[in-house]
């Protein structure tokens, strides 16, 4: 009879699961669809014929997908030979670099497109001080290539994504079995011939998803080309654009370029599905791969190009905190140092960051509770319920976080639940964009555990809930607490459907940001950023300290 | 406390495949009892349904007169050992050992006391402190083990707990298991696929084969008297030549193609006619016997010499192949291509049917025979 009462808990926490997704994703998806195709309580087409009809949304479509496919291409071409430079050869401080690398990409996007604008922009640092020295010796008419426009959101985006590409790479490398490059170098497979023929053949898997990744970052992102873009419109920026028009809000159209947009990703996502297919396999590595000492020239270079990489994508985090201090007259940057910057910002400083941890820890709490709860239930509990719930807590992968943002608002505006302008909404949207991310991670975590330890502890007399609590959530929580730390800072510095939701109650840091560089502040900008940074770094720190271990894997 | 375990007509089904149909099996109490058979057979399945954690689809699991069949795992105070030891990685030895006794709110000093009490007996205690990720397999054995028997189990269950270790370690861990076995003289059901090991640590063994049983017997009745052809190939090596039975002025004998011939003095009565049978030689009971009048003429093919023993590899006239094993002699080894007669030792032999499915021979003791009555054949 005990027996019974416990698996109806578990059925339970299944049908409340379920009920919020239906009620927090189902829902505003039907409802951006039902605004797409409704107007005035008449069924329409003309805000599809409306996008397909004027070039200029045509455009934003196809520059959208030239950018992503450059930057994702860039990003592999940039990541795939660092992490095996970093994990196959000792490069000296190493663990430094990595975490640099991650904070490369931890910080918003956006904050890496404004901080080139200061280096490389019309008045730029680095293009004043290159022409000027080009000016100089007599080529009066020299100009540096222009960064704004396609080459700067190429430039952002490639530097800001690379580190996934490495991190995933890095990953699957530590599973490559020793023995297996031993035995192709046996076989006479060494060298470049090996790193193409061996390891990235092995990679392979992890490579695609990683593909995937930046793709759909790439793709939705959207305060890079907002700031750096100009004239060059991307799709998000249609999106945003059509939503708060610049002729009154058009939610019809912004609806329909929305469902236009998950139709895109969609299909992205199917064919990178169907390739990853073709490279299932299993490793586990019994002997991981050592660090070998590289010699000679080989040894200078592969150090060049890691720091070279990492100083680059690194820089424009260096020169936001160096601006942070510089003194300010009105919003233009004057020689001298001062505080002035934080002291403007100190007001705004405090509601920030209450709002970023308030908003963020909640998020954080339950994302970590509803993803181990879901991960057993696909993983331990296989019921047609439960599938269920698996597709569907993956969906907001697909779906761009402007979109998840219009859709809620659109859901959530009128009673009888309204929900837009508070800490709801916002801790909603987070939780259902991380999800996906943090349940994959569980549920490869969980899928490592035997079923037997288990076992073995109900049949030393545990119940079956407790044999979850006291075992399998005990093992799993290494894995849980290094994914947790990347959903944390996911969290923190996440933009695209906080710009939708917020108000001046809920505005975080990472959206005072956003605000004070888009009114040209970049004074308390780089202020603001400069905290944001710092709290990323001590989360690292923090999260390096308690597990003990000093390389991070994703 | 030991418990005996009675299962009767046990079936076990996955969607419409049936693993085990119709089971039955009675394991006394203090046994040591083993599920021995090829991969496949539903042993594994047959433990993990005492254990609780295969569900049943049909007939009944007694502990002593309690039915098991609905009683959940936790309660069912069962020690299990797993094939891969299932340690807890996140605990500490002395932790995994005193995590049965925690979970049944034992005493502090009780806990402390009997949790030391069992390393000491596995030889674990100088390891109380250390986390299994720095054990070895053999120790991470032991540890398992005394995590499975600090609660006093009414039955110890052991899923093939040695097939992880290495040939030599194995054969240290069976000798320590079945001495614990007899020191706590709890009644144990153990899973192997190895019948080495299986003859080595079991009072009884029971033979499985697609879910079904074929003979329950001492190691020795196995060996000497197997049920059918299937127990005495599984068990042991053996060589298999067809013959036939003839039955002239009242006595029965085996006749060979080739012409050779033996009296047996030991066949069932209802079997004693005229028919096609197949016979079981052990290596050992052919005997190389160049003096002797009649025979198997043979070929040797090849030879190992392995000290205690030689084994020679050969075939007969109509091409079969045969296995002799030797007691090594001091003079040299038969070399490959001679010509040597062979005699059958007559008294250990065994006789099956045509299609292998019964010995005929008098003397085969199978405990699994008083569950088939009322089956027909």
């Amino acid at each position: 009879m005990k027996n019974k009462k416990k698996l109806d808990v578990w059925v339970l926490i299944s049908l409340g699961i379920l009920l919020a997704y239906l009620l927090f994703l189902i829902y505003p998806m039907f409802c951006i669809l039902k605004e797409s195709v409704i107007s005035n309580g008449q069924f329409t087409m003309e805000f599809f014929e409306k996008f397909f009809s004027k070039s200029m949304y045509l455009e934003s479509l196809s520059n959208s997908f030239k950018v992503t496919v450059c930057a994702t291409i860039m990003t592999l071409v940039i990541g795939v030979p660092l992490a095996y430079f970093y994990n196959m050869y000792e490069i000296k401080g190493k663990t430094v670099v990595q975490v640099l690398i991650i904070l490369c990409c931890m910080s918003a996007p956006f904050i890496g497109a404004y901080s080139w604008i200061l280096l490389l922009g019309r008045s730029g640092i680095i293009t004043k001080f290159i022409e000027g020295i080009v000016h100089s010796i007599g080529f009066a008419a020299f100009k540096m290539p222009n960064i704004y426009g396609f080459n700067g959101i190429l430039l952002v985006l490639s530097l800001q994504l690379f580190p996934l590409v490495f991190l995933y790479v890095s990953g699957a490398l530590k599973n490559i079995d020793n023995s297996l490059l031993e035995a192709a170098e046996n076989m006479g497979c060494s060298g470049v011939r090996r790193f193409f023929k061996v390891i990235i053949p092995l990679c392979m898997p992890t490579i695609l998803a990683a593909t995937l990744l930046v793709f759909m970052r790439a793709f939705a992102d959207f305060g890079t080309p907002l700031l750096i873009g100009e004239g060059y419109k991307t799709f998000p920026v249609l999106i945003y654009d059509s939503y708060f028009g610049e002729v009154g809000t058009d939610h019809g159209f912004a609806s329909a370029v929305s469902v236009i947009a998950i139709l895109i990703t969609a299909v992205i996502f199917l064919v990178q599905k169907f390739a990853s297919d073709h490279f299932t396999f299993k490793m586990n590595a019994l002997h991981p791969i050592e660090r070998k000492q590289a010699h000679g020239i080989f040894n200078v270079l592969i150090h060049l190009y890691t720091y070279v990489v990492v100083g680059i994508a690194f820089m424009p985090q260096v020169y936001v905190m160096y601006t942070s201090f510089l003194k300010t007259s009105g919003k233009i940057f004057v020689p001298g140092y001062s505080l002035d910057s934080y002291r403007k910002v100190s007001k705004d400083l405090f509601n920030s960051i209450k709002n970023t941890f308030v908003i963020g820890g909640i998020a954080l709490v339950l994302i970590i509770l509803i993803a181990v709860l879901i991960a057993y239930l696909v993983v331990r509990r296989k019921r047609f319920i439960n599938e269920i719930i698996d597709t569907m807590s993956m969906l907001p992968y697909i779906i761009p976080g402007s979109v998840v943002g219009i859709a809620l608002v659109v859901a959530f505006n009128k009673k009888p639940l309204v929900l837009t302008g508070t800490v709801a909404i916002m801790v909603i949207a987070l939780c259902i964009r991380r999800l996906p991310y943090t349940i994959r991670s569980s549920v490869a975590i969980l899928q490592q555990i035997p079923l037997t330890v288990e076992e073995a502890a109900i049949s030393l007399g545990c119940s079956k809930l407790g044999a979850f609590f006291k075992v399998t959530v005990p093992m799993m929580s290494n894995g849980i607490l290094s994914g947790a730390i990347l959903s944390w800072v996911t969290i923190i510095t996440e933009l695209s459907t906080a710009i939708i939701l917020y108000n001046y109650n809920t505005v975080t840091l990472t959206l005072s940001i956003y605000t004070q560089v888009s009114r040209g502040s970049y004074g308390p900008a780089a202020a603001l950023a400069t905290v944001l940074n710092a709290f990323t770094v001590l989360s690292l720190l923090l999260f390096m300290k308690v597990s003990k271990s000093k390389e991070i894997t994703f | 406390m030991s418990v005996n375990i009675k299962i009767q007509d046990a079936i076990k089904r996955y969607g419409n495949n049936t693993i085990i149909s119709d089971l039955s099996l009675d394991i006394k109490e203090g046994e040591f009892f083993t599920l021995l058979g090829p991969s496949g057979c539903g042993k594994t399945t047959l433990l993990r349904m005492i254990a609780g954690f295969n569900s049943i689809e049909g007939g009944d699991f007694y502990f002593n007169e309690k039915r098991i069949n609905d009683m959940d795992p936790s309660k069912r105070n069962i020690g299990m050992v797993f094939q891969n030891y299932a340690i807890f990685p996140h605990l500490s030895v002395k932790d995994n050992v005193a995590f049965g006794l925690k979970n049944r709110k034992q005493p502090k000093d009780v806990i402390e006391k009997e949790t030391k009490t069992f390393m000491e007996l596995m030889h674990i205690d100088e390891y109380a402190d250390r986390m299994p990720d720095r054990l070895s397999g053999g120790q991470q054995q032991r540890v398992a083990l005394a995590r499975a028997l600090v609660i006093k189990p009414d039955v110890l269950l052991m899923d093939e707990p040695l097939s992880n270790l290495d040939a030599k370690l194995r054969v240290e861990m069976r000798t320590v298991i079945k001495e614990i076995q007899h020191q706590v003289g709890i009644t144990t059901v153990y899973v192997t696929h190895d019948q080495e090991e299986a003859m080595a640590v079991s009072d009884r063994i029971a033979v499985m084969k697609d879910g079904d049983i074929q003979h329950i017997g001492t190691p020795k009745d196995l060996y000497q008297r197997p049920a059918n052809l299937f127990v005495s190939t599984f068990i042991g090596r053996t060589n298999v030549v067809n013959a036939n039975l003839k039955v002239e002025d009242g006595k029965t004998f085996v006749v060979f193609d080739s012409g050779y011939r033996f009296e047996m003095t030991n066949v069932l009565d209802d079997h004693k006619h005229d028919q096609k049978i197949v016979v079981s030689v052990r290596p050992e009971e052919l005997l190389i016997r160049p003096e002797a009048k009649d025979g198997l003429k043979a070929v040797v093919d090849d030879s190992v010499f392995l000290g205690l023993n030689t084994h020679y590899f050969v075939h007969l006239e109509d091409g079969t192949k045969l296995e002799i094993i030797q007691e090594s002699k001091i003079d040299s080894i038969i070399p490959a291509g001679s010509e040597i007669n062979l005699n059958i030792n007559h008294e250990k032999v065994n006789l099956f049917v045509e299609d292998g499915s019964k010995n005929i021979l008098t003397g085969v003791r199978n405990d699994g025979e008083i569950y088939k009555k009322g089956m027909t054949r």
